[in-house]
């Protein structure tokens, strides 16, 4: 019972004896297994003999690590200056999306449904487009609407083209304004997927019919592409590496002020934001660099094909080695050599390094997340001594699997590595309990398998390590920074202290374990 | 600006109406009305339940999300199979908060996400072949699952697939219940709709399972139906239920089981929280049973005793003793919580909008605390909600059906309110407006709100929330403008 001095929430007080006894009581209403019972078949859950039947699924996902394409679109249309993103499809899947982000990004989420419901599935949904594209530019003062699909729209056949070109015809929007377009279902790839086509779809519309007079190189500058980034921070180095080795740059695709306006008494929808000019002087750009390479196919091939441009080849620029050749790569397109301030930022993040590598060398880490994303933390984790295991990426694609097989193949530290693509946090949860690592590095989703380790007992836990995409159970990390020497510094603080974290917590028991709970570390 | 008289209500209203194109005006201001105690029924007044508005930001979900994400997430050895594209069992995860007590992943499977994962070769051959794979994998990984739900998105419908036809095989197989429900997101005009497909599917896969096999039970059984155990929302209902005498024999569905549905026909009274997710089965078994059903209000002192005096009447004095033994043992510590926080909370005005039951139903716990509600409304109301909700609020307040984005932000800007309570994707809008906010969905990450125990909570995070310094701070002392000193000095 709450006293006004002690005001309990859930936790601790559900864990008071009146309530215990009310779970108690309830359970005889439940027909549960006995508590024995289930304590076997949970251990039956944590045996090898529990994976091989857990690997041999074929249809079923559990627990997976990846979401739709139209997510990753809706992302992407939020780094257009004051564009408004517009789904073509049901409404509910509109309300997800914007949750999510909600929940990662704690800022609100401007996104528009036209709200298909039963008689558009059976007559397409048209008359949404019309009227939906009407009310959209006439409410939200945009410059841009960018449309996606949700699987509604694509397994009807609903011809998007053809009905934003309607819609101008006949008058619910003008002629010129601003609508690109894509094509996102999702059942097909993931919400990497659904970022790219909405990119291409944006460069599409605003240069495909208006390469005239372009070239590369006619505007001296070079074109950034993030992918689907979550980590705000990651727009900002990058930028802040421009600025300090002088080259001229546009940010395709920059929703880093949108998502992080500040609290002034009033709400923007829109801030920041690369603008349709920027787009359009795209193509004149001396090259383009791509950062999450592996998983923008579609992007490649539009910029290569239309814009002529001859994309560097080049792995995301996350730990030492892929940011030397990243800014090294800048420098030769760009003639701009790299300052001393940006040697001097490597030197301090080997400096880093050298002062943490005997807490981190030899660790055993479990890694999964988006494809560039893992690729590029396993690289680092390499430099760093650390020895990935099980490697998982439920959104992984061939190009991806062959590059991660050779990175592995090619480092000492990669000897206990093991792929697994298309795998879920299911797979993920068995081989911690088959062959435990030390740590899982990833999304929150992680934290169950945590939990459940913990379980079987403290010596059996296998402690997650937040980095990633959602994030929703700690305050504001995606601010942080994963690319670039000032990213390595991040990942390298975060997985140094877990480290030392856990060390802690296994050391800090009073006349037991004292030995090894140092000061000095 | 304190509360609106009712010819400002009605100008505000227009004024915001105003920005529409003329057809979505037209519709949107059906939706919008100001408060008339006097009026029976809402009918006249305010459209409900009806398609959101092509183009504009409605706060809605779907008919998915009411079926998945509200009634069936919750029953914890059902396991729910996300049938269609990965998206949609991906968001729902872990968003609702429905505590359950057991072993996740071996007897209890509400925090997991299962899903068909479809790809384009299922939507072009149908799914049904991998649905039934899908069923025998989930049996041999889950052997403790006590039945599976069938949860259908968007292309489920679309394709023609047959999922009641596979549930029936399998379910042969297996010998457990399968339910397919028939909740693709198109299906009707917000999650209500999946609220009612999914009480259907109860009705017609699950609640007759054990007809004629029932024992009598006992004459204090009763029912929870409409509670969803949020942050232990349930639990902190059924320990005062309990105590009064009564036995509750089945939660629907926070930390409920199949076992308890298919138990509740032994129930004396159905006792409804949330009527709109709810209301069909207590309907349904009112016929078929003949199970009374009784709405209840479980926030606040003054609403939480008013209940459990209505429950107990429909019993015996020792239940009646019982209820009046509650409300003693309760009172000295409610009227703790009301002194220490009413002074701080005293006049605040709030706005409200959320989803089935809240807007009308935590009215009473904000004026336990001294606060009014001056404005009101639902992302999935039908007219028999709004029926309910005129009565329970003031003259004048304004009442909105399906807002957007839009309309809540200017009604907020006008109206001034000190506390607004939505959801999280209104929250972030009015942070950065300086208006204090609480989740109304989720609890905001707290709670249980219901009970006894519950309004504590809810004390302590209204108060937490409307008097932070935080708000305090949004201008740089450079930024004040020059006569607001002046003003202070006077």
């Amino acid at each position: 019972m709450q006293t006004v001095e002690n005001i309990k929430p859930c936790f601790p007080l559900f864990n008071e004896d009146e309530y215990q006894a009310v779970l108690e009581k309830k359970r005889t209403y439940e027909e549960r297994v006995s508590p024995e019972k289930a304590a076997e078949v949970f251990e039956w859950t944590t045996t090898k003999e529990y994976q091989d039947l857990n690997f041999a699924r074929q249809a079923l996902t559990i627990n997976a690590a990846k979401a739709c394409q139209p997510l990753g679109g809706a992302l992407c249309g939020l780094g257009f200056e004051k564009t408004m993103v517009y789904i073509h499809g049901s409404q509910g899947c509109v309300a997800y999306f914007r949750t999510y982000f909600n929940r990662h990004f704690k800022e609100p989420i401007a996104f528009i449904a036209d709200s298909m419901t039963e008689d558009a599935a059976v007559f397409g949904g048209q008359k949404n487009v019309h009227e939906g594209l009407q009310n959209a530019t006439k409410l939200y003062d945009a410059k841009m609407i960018a449309v996606c699909t949700t699987c509604i729209a694509e397994v009807i056949g609903d011809d998007l083209g053809a009905f934003i070109g309607n819609a101008r015809k006949e008058g619910y929007v003008d002629k010129d304004f601003p609508i690109p377009y894509a094509n996102t279902p999702s059942f097909v790839g993931s919400h990497i997927t659904g970022w790219d086509n909405m990119f291409e779809g944006i460069m599409r519309y605003f240069t495909l019919n208006e390469m005239e007079g372009k070239a590369p190189g006619q505007n001296g500058k070079i074109n950034i592409v993030p992918g689907f980034e979550t980590y705000l921070g990651n727009y900002r180095v990058i930028k802040r590496y421009m600025k300090e080795m002088g080259v001229d740059y546009t940010y395709l695709c920059d929703p880093d002020e949108v998502l992080d306006t500040p609290a002034t008494g009033e709400y923007e929808m829109y801030a920041g934001g690369t603008t349709i000019e920027e787009v359009k002087d795209a193509p004149n750009a001396i090259t383009t660099f791509m950062l999450q390479s592996t998983t923008l196919e579609k992007t490649k091939k539009y910029i290569e094909g239309t814009w002529n441009h001859e994309i560097p080849k080049l792995s995301i620029p996350m730990g030492v080695e892929w940011t030397d050749e990243f800014l090294l790569k800048v420098s030769e397109a760009t003639g701009k050599a790299i300052p001393a301030s940006i040697t001097k930022e490597r030197g301090r993040l080997i400096d880093m390094m050298t002062d943490s590598h005997q807490w981190l060398h030899g660790k055993k880490m479990a890694v999964f997340g988006d494809p560039d994303f893992v690729m590029g933390l396993v690289k680092f984790m390499l430099e760093l001594g650390i020895e990935p295991t099980h490697i998982v990426c439920n959104n992984s694609n061939k190009r991806w699997e062959k590059a991660m097989k050779k990175m592995l193949e090619d480092s000492p530290y990669g000897i206990h590595a093991k792929l697994y693509p298309g795998c879920d946090l299911w797979h993920l949860r068995s081989l911690c309990f088959t062959d435990k690592p030390d740590f899982i590095v990833g999304s929150s989703y992680g934290k169950f398998i945590q939990r459940d380790t913990l379980y079987k007992g403290p010596e059996f836990e296998v402690p997650l390590i937040r980095l990633g995409f959602p994030i929703f159970d700690r305050h504001h990390l995606h601010r942080m920074t994963t690319l670039g020497y000032e990213g390595g510094m991040y990942i390298l603080t975060t997985l140094t202290n877990a480290v030392l974290e856990r060390l802690d917590d296994q050391t800090k028991m009073l006349g037991k374990t004292d030995y090894n709970f140092d000061l000095v570390r | 600006m304190g509360l609106l008289n009712r010819e400002e209500a009605e100008a505000l209203i227009q004024e915001v109406l105003e920005v529409y194109p003329e057809k979505a005006k037209k519709d949107r201001a059906k939706h919008l009305m100001v408060n008339d105690k006097k009026l029976e029924s809402a009918k006249k007044c305010i459209t409900s339940n009806r398609k959101s508005v092509p183009g504009v930001m409605t706060q809605r979900g779907c008919a998915y999300a009411g079926a998945k994400g509200v009634v069936w997430g919750p029953f914890k050895d059902i396991i729910d199979i996300s049938h269609g594209p990965i998206g949609c069992g991906q968001y729902s995860r872990g968003g609702r908060r429905n505590y359950y007590s057991g072993i996740a992943g071996v007897d209890s499977f509400c925090d997991l996400m299962f899903s068909s994962d479809f790809q384009e070769k299922d939507i072009v051959f149908g799914g049904d072949k991998k649905l039934a794979k899908l069923i025998d994998e989930v049996e041999s990984l889950f052997p403790l699952s006590k039945a599976i739900s069938v949860q259908s998105e968007c292309p489920i419908g679309l394709i023609g697939d047959d999922i009641e036809a596979v549930s029936k095989k399998k379910a042969a197989e297996i010998g457990k219940t399968i339910v397919p429900v028939r909740c693709e997101g198109f299906r009707g005009v917000s999650q209500s709709l999946g609220h009612h497909i999914s009480n259907d599917a109860i009705r017609d896969w699950v609640i007759s399972n054990r007809d004629g096999k029932l024992d009598a039970g006992t004459p204090y059984d009763v029912a929870i139906l409409g509670d969803y155990n949020i942050g232990g929302d349930a639990w902190a209902s059924r320990i005062l239920l309990e105590e009064m005498g009564l036995n509750v024999v089945a939660q629907w569905s926070g930390d409920g089981t199949i076992a308890e549905i298919e138990n509740t026909p032994k129930a004396k009274l159905n006792l409804l929280h949330c009527y709109r997710s709810m209301n069909y089965i207590a309907r349904h078994m009112e016929e078929k049973y003949g199970i009374p059903w009784l709405e209840y209000n479980f926030f606040g002192p003054t609403k939480i005793a008013e209940s459990l005096r209505e429950i107990a009447s429909h019993f015996d004095d020792t239940i009646k003793e019982g209820a009046e033994r509650v409300i003693a043992k309760y009172q000295p510590a409610m009227d703790a919580i009301i002194a220490k926080f009413k002074p701080r909370l005293q006049g605040k005005k709030v706005m409200l909008y959320v989803g089935g039951l809240r807007p009308r139903h935590t009215v009473g716990a904000y004026e336990d605390l001294g606060m009014e509600v001056v404005g009101a409304g639902y992302e999935f109301a039908h007219n028999d909600d709004y029926d309910r909700t005129i009565k329970e609020l003031k003259d004048a307040t304004l009442i909105y059906d399906d807002a957007t984005g839009y309309e809540l932000e200017e009604f907020v800007r006008q109206v001034k309110p000190d506390l607004v309570g939505s959801g999280i994707k209104e929250k972030y809008a009015f942070h950065k407006m300086g208006v204090p906010f609480r989740q109304m969905h989720s609890w905001d990450y707290s709670g249980p709100y219901h009970g006894y125990d519950g309004f504590a909570v809810f004390a302590r995070d209204m108060d937490m929330t409307v008097n932070n310094p935080c708000w305090s701070m949004f201008k740089a002392p450079w930024q004040k403008p020059a006569e607001e000193p002046e003003a202070k000095a006077a």
